[in-house]
């Protein structure tokens, strides 16, 4: 019980904002949890949100282990998945008869697309020692011209039987199928987490990457496997997205998502600059950030402003988390425990860090 | 000739949450006298000169200046009352001019004057014989004269008081002295001088008085004239408080085969360590004796790859192996425990079970996890054994006192039965009582097979735990001591005549 | 006192000045480069000032921008942020109460509020630049859309007259094809232009802000030892960054005439480029702000060669892409050169992860350290 407490514990940050846009929402409605059926498939605003959150929920539990590792965040992933996703449409619309063989044979190429992807960004940033978010700039800036490459520039029409059940429903299953996939990718995570050290490895490299190393650890080779994960994950996320809009469109396949990816992980109370991370949390904040969306729209906040919102939100969050705002709210916090204590003010004798220190202090010397 | 003190600390305290970095400190510095400050890291030097610079504000004590009493609130004040620091890592913008470096920061005005700024720098730098030109950039100019630079623009903010954090550690011996002749001058010109450094050959040379702080205590102030070496050196290790007569003197095992359980030749690494030959015998005890300063962390750290190493040969029980990575050193059965326990040692947001189980995991491989309850027993036990204080195994190590901290990083290694353990440092922060029951364990471990490299300040310490000493100075071996009655003296000998 | 050796180190240029002829001697390689290839365009003196005239916002920007690196710095918003100028000055000026002035004033007013807030952010709670600014560029992006989707061509009588205004220079110019002489013309943004990078490249040189901006950017940790308040001289380089993204988009307008959803986009890469073209060190602390216009003008002729040697206009930003990482590592080469260290990519700040502080890549530092 203890166990599960400190577990729920750390999820506050998610779930109360999720909590706030559930009660706005039933403000605005009611009705806001109710379900109905139409074609043996359920329906409503809980199962819409599941739904359109599924390509998002794949790539913030990418991102958050990304983050964890390498202290930065992949601004690439809307252009890799349209990237994965062209490989896997070329292959389909060339390759004849479009059966179940064949649309998991394509999705396998796209996978290995997104390897390349990820192994691409990998070396650039635990090779090369580039930001995480200045590597990922490459794929930003070009990633949606080389799939234009791969399209051919004419956004193909997927429509076949296959990749329209693949997008909403297969006939008798009442959950629509994005659901279903997004539930099994977030069971593998949770299945790898589980049999490997995947988690340690990563925390610890995040945390303290010298000691990691002096432990048998290779940072190097952790931050380059988070990429390659990140890299399958685009591949998935884009297979979702493109056979749920029935076409390859190169300019707007998951345009803003890498924003929505880092926000669900920072709300799903990690530390955007690494250590240790939460996939619960990053779901949950994945779901939160649909939710968002849903709710903006609702209270008809035009399209074209939500990225602004959501760039003031991310201003909000890094400033809050800030180590110079978090370094001051510790101050505050430790004057009001001791003028509760003694009644005056004691003096801290912690060394200020705003005077001029002198450039050799490894911070032991203090102890 | 006896001139006055143009700074006088009596009786400075200062304490951080946790630690007491300076207890009772008395410090004088006369005009036109060089002072050397000795002691190790924590011994106190670098908060004592912070409390002089303004740093830090002293918790109690009385300094003067010039006979009147003065407290300082900011490094900048302490500047303007005429006391100027020179860091051991040259404080300059690189890509800036020598003019500019000398002036920049100072002065109200909006606008430069570039002609007037240079001649003013040209005459500067001539008057203290610096061959710099002003308006050359600083990365053109070698290192000692960036050093020198630096001092000029604190001679020109008329300090009185020249603070030199060890100047000497990136100089060759040329540079050095052209440095010496530029203090001298000063010297010449009534500045007061404290200089920090490790190397004792350079206090002998340019030193008037010498001041040792241990632990953050004083232990005196000396003439250097009147200081033999040795003396110096027996100050500045000094004894350690444990009760040693309850310690059994080691006697080392004797080994059915002479192939040593480790032997490396020529090892040299990134680190600076000159290559050096090293073997360990199977149950034997060895430690490297020195100062601070002396090269023994980065001796061991080439033994572990933990710096990059860049040559020499590594023999595990007579067989050649290839150690490039601490995963190789592992894998080999070598453990070490670093000396920066909060840099290399605990991985802090994690829980004490995780920091304890880490190195074993991972020679285990990324497939094979223990299970929640394997790690809990690991944790368990090695609690119990090292009676760590922790509120529970899941508690994240950054919460425990620096002393548990470390007795984790110890369980770790331990958790793992290396053939070889290197233990850096591993008293420091640690209670008296501890540090008994930890020398006790090194020599149980020693009887049981392992063998153990002890480096630590407490020279006490490894000549009880220790059957063989290798001493370092100033990066380099100088000798080697083995044998069942050495003492501090013999160490100190060593240390006193190598490198001559 | 006897001097400590009496031959002084050969002076030798500083490295912003060497980088700075590089750029010069590169734009007049690239010049005549082009001038033998298409000496029909190239030849012609209207040509050059058309340069000038066409990509006066860009080297408005690009002047900001530099001040910014120089400090070791980036700024990644002000594209987006010329662009929702525009559109706001348009917006102003079809409106019953839209002046001249008043569209100039809303304009700095724009930029410098973007200065101000990411500046802030930046200098004083030290999050990441370019989060930040990344952060900015949606910000603006998202504020131009809400306010007017679609163009706006300006008809407001003073500014239209604004726009068409221009200088003459009589003894300069071109025959057309009817035999006419067609004297060169200058427009008022290129004025703009000189003004700018005048007062500006004054300030970095003769002013204390401008040398602490150098210093901030060469070594942070010895800048603030050396007194210089380093917090507020970064969040100054932001605010002017802010301010010539205003007047960048002010210029604009004038040049184009009407605001535009996609105004600026990309220009805070061109200006980037441009800036490193320039001869501002990737790294910070090195640069010359007269480098700005060199380095703008070599990119657009550098561009202008790519377009019209025939490839495909998807490469197009590959090859531009390529050719300034080829410049980067030209810059690299002649720094380690200098100082003959090892030839290594040195990262800029912004660029560099926290995490980058492993001891063992620093072997001998961390020896002496320990001491």
């Amino acid at each position: 019980m203890r166990r599960l407490k400190a577990q729920v514990s750390h999820l506050f940050l998610p779930l109360s904002v999720l909590g706030l846009l559930i009660v706005i929402n039933l403000i605005k409605g009611a009705d806001y949890f109710s379900l109905t059926v139409v074609n043996g498939a359920l329906y409503g605003n809980i199962p819409n949100i599941l739904f359109g959150a599924s390509e998002l929920v794949v790539l913030s539990i990418g991102m958050a282990l990304v983050t964890a590792a390498s202290q930065g965040q992949d601004i690439g992933i809307g252009a890799s998945a349209t990237i994965t996703s062209a490989v896997f449409v070329m292959f389909v619309l060339n390759a004849g008869e479009v059966t179940w063989l064949t649309i998991t044979a394509g999705f396998l190429i796209s996978c290995v697309a997104g390897l390349v992807i990820g192994a691409f960004n990998g070396i650039l940033v635990s090779g090369f020692k580039v930001q995480p978010m200045v590597a990922t700039l490459i794929l930003f800036m070009g990633g949606r011209s080389i799939a234009f490459m791969i399209d051919g520039k004419l956004s193909p029409i997927l429509a076949n039987d296959i990749s329209n059940q693949i997008g909403t429903v297969i006939p008798g299953v009442p959950i629509q199928t994005p659901i279903i996939l997004t539930a099994v990718f977030i069971a593998l995570a949770a299945v790898v987490l589980k049999t490997t050290n995947l988690r340690l490895y990563i925390e610890s490299v995040g945390i303290n990457p010298s000691a990691a190393r002096l432990n048998g650890i290779n940072p190097k080779k952790i931050i380059f496997l988070t990429f390659l994960i990140m890299g399958i994950c685009t591949a998935v996320a884009g297979f979702i997205a493109v056979n749920k809009a029935g076409r390859h469109d190169s300019v707007n396949l998951l345009k803003f998502i890498m924003m929505d990816a880092i926000l669900a992980v920072a709300i799903g109370g990690n530390s955007l600059s690494g250590g240790k991370f939460s996939i619960t949390g990053s779901i949950i904040g994945a779901y939160t950030i649909e939710i968002l969306n849903r709710t903006l729209l609702r209270l008809e906040v035009q399209t074209e402003t939500i990225p602004a919102f959501k760039a003031v939100f991310i201003i909000i969050l890094m400033a809050v988390a800030s180590p110079v705002v978090r370094e001051y709210a510790q101050k505050i916090l430790q004057r009001v425990r001791t003028m509760g204590v003694s009644g005056t003010e004691r003096k801290t004798g912690t060394p200020n860090d705003e005077a001029v220190t002198s450039p050799n202090t490894p911070g032991k010397e203090e102890e | 000739m006896l001139s006055e003190n143009i700074l006088k600390m009596e009786g400075i305290c200062k304490a951080f949450p946790g630690v007491r970095a300076l207890h009772n400190v008395d410090f004088a510095l006369r005009k036109g006298e060089i002072h050397a400050l000795m002691g190790e890291n924590g011994a106190g030097k670098s908060t004592l000169i912070k409390v002089i610079t303004g740093v830090y504000g002293k918790d109690a004590g009385r300094i003067a200046l010039n006979g009147r009493p003065v407290h300082f609130k900011s490094p900048q004040e302490a500047q303007n009352s005429g006391i100027g620091t020179v860091y051991q890592e040259i404080a300059l913008c690189p890509n800036l001019t020598v003019t500019e470096n000398m002036f920049i920061g100072r002065g109200k005005n909006v606008f430069l004057k570039w002609k007037q700024m240079n001649a003013k720098a040209t005459e500067l730098l001539d008057s203290l014989g610096i061959p710099a030109s002003p308006t050359q950039e600083l990365t053109s100019c070698s290192l000692a004269i960036q050093q020198m630079i630096a001092i000029a623009r604190a001679v020109d903010m008329d300090c009185k008081i020249l603070i030199l954090d060890e100047p000497t550690s990136s100089l060759d011996e040329d540079e050095v002295n052209k440095l010496f002749e530029l203090m001298r001058e000063l010297k010449a010109r009534g500045v007061g001088i404290i200089f920090i450094t490790h190397f004792i050959e350079q206090v002998y040379k340019i030193s008037d008085r010498i001041t040792v702080l241990r632990n953050g205590e004083l232990i005196g102030e000396y003439e250097t004239s009147l200081l033999p070496q040795i003396e110096l050196i027996s100050k500045m290790m000094g004894k350690a408080l444990d009760d040693e007569a309850k310690i059994k003197k080691h006697k080392p095992l004797k080994s059915d085969s002479s192939v040593p359980v480790f032997e490396a030749t020529a090892l040299s690494s990134a680190a600076g360590v000159r290559p050096f030959n090293f073997t360990i015998q199977k149950g034997e005890v060895n430690g490297f004796a020195g100062l601070i300063g002396s090269g023994r962390s980065e001796s061991a750290r080439a033994i572990f790859a933990a710096d990059k190493v860049t040559g020499g040969k590594v023999k595990i029980k007579g067989k050649r192996v290839k150690i490039k990575e601490p995963i190789h050193a592992m894998k080999q059965g070598i453990g070490y425990l670093p000396e920066d326990r909060k840099g290399d040692g605990i991985i802090a947001e994690l829980s004490v079970r995780d920091n304890i189980i880490l190195a074993l995991q991972v020679m285990q491989g990324f497939f094979r996890p223990f299970s929640r309850s394997q790690a809990e027993d690991f944790a368990a036990e090695y609690i119990r054994r090292l009676s760590i204080k922790t509120p529970s195994t899941g508690t994240p190590i950054k919460s425990l006192s620096g002393g548990n901290q470390q007795k984790v990083i110890l369980a770790r290694w331990l958790l793992t039965h290396p053939l070889y353990l290197i233990l850096d440092e591993p008293t420091r922060g640690i209670d008296v009582g501890t540090k008994v029951e930890i020398q006790k364990l090194v020599l149980g471990l020693a009887e049981e097979g392992m063998s153990l490299t002890f480096i630590s300040s407490e020279i006490d310490e490894m000549l009880r735990t220790c059957s063989r000493l290798i001493v370092m100075k100033d990066r380099e071996i100088v000798g080697e001591l083995s044998g069942t009655n050495l003492t501090e003296q013999d160490v100190m000998q060593v240390i006193a005549q190598g490198g001559e | 006192m006897e001097s400590l050796n009496a031959a002084k180190p050969r002076k030798r240029l500083s490295n912003s000045n060497l980088l700075f002829i590089i750029a010069g001697v590169i734009f007049v390689l690239m010049y005549l480069f082009a001038i033998i290839n298409f000496p029909g365009s190239f030849m012609q003196f209207q040509t050059f000032f058309d340069l000038f005239n066409l990509n006066a916002p860009l080297i408005i920007l690009t002047l900001g921008l530099s001040i910014v690196m120089i400090g070791g710095g980036i700024d990644i918003s002000i594209g987006s942020v010329l662009g929702l100028v525009t559109m706001a000055c348009a917006v102003l000026l079809q409106s019953a109460i839209g002046s001249v002035w008043g569209a100039l004033l809303l304009a700095l007013g724009i930029g410098i509020a973007f200065g101000i807030l990411q500046g802030f952010l930046i200098a004083y709670l030290k999050i990441q630049p370019f989060i930040i600014t990344l952060a900015g560029l949606f910000l603006a992006k998202g504020l131009l859309t809400t306010l007017h989707k679609d163009p706006i061509n300006v008809t407001n009588s003073a500014f239209v007259s604004l726009r068409d205004f221009r200088i003459t220079i009589p003894w300069l110019g071109t025959e057309n094809r009817l035999g006419r002489f067609i004297p060169c013309e200058i427009r008022p943004g290129v004025i703009i232009v000189v003004v700018l990078v005048v007062l500006l490249a004054v300030l970095m040189k003769w002013t204390r802000f401008g040398r602490n901006v150098y210093a901030i950017g060469g070594n942070e940790q010895s800048a603030r030892m050396l007194g210089i308040n380093v917090k507020r001289t970064r969040f100054l380089t932001y605010v002017l960054c802010g301010l010539t993204a205003g007047i960048g988009g002010f210029v604009f307008l004038m040049t184009t005439g009407a605001g535009n959803v996609g105004n600026g986009s990309l220009f805070e890469l061109k200006a980037i480029a441009a800036s490193i073209i320039g001869g501002v060190l990737l790294n910070g602390g090195v640069g010359n702000l007269l480098g700005a216009p060199i380095g703008t003008l070599t990119l657009l002729i550098i561009n202008e060669l790519i377009r019209v040697s025939g490839v495909q206009s998807n490469f197009q930003a590959i090859v531009s892409g390529l050719l300034l990482y080829l410049f980067i590592v030209l810059q690299s080469v002649v720094m380690s050169l200098r100082d003959r260290r090892k030839f290594k990519i040195t990262l800029p700040p912004w660029l560099k992860p926290p995490w980058l502080k492993l001891p063992w890549l620093r072997g001998k530092k961390k020896a002496e350290n320990q001491g």
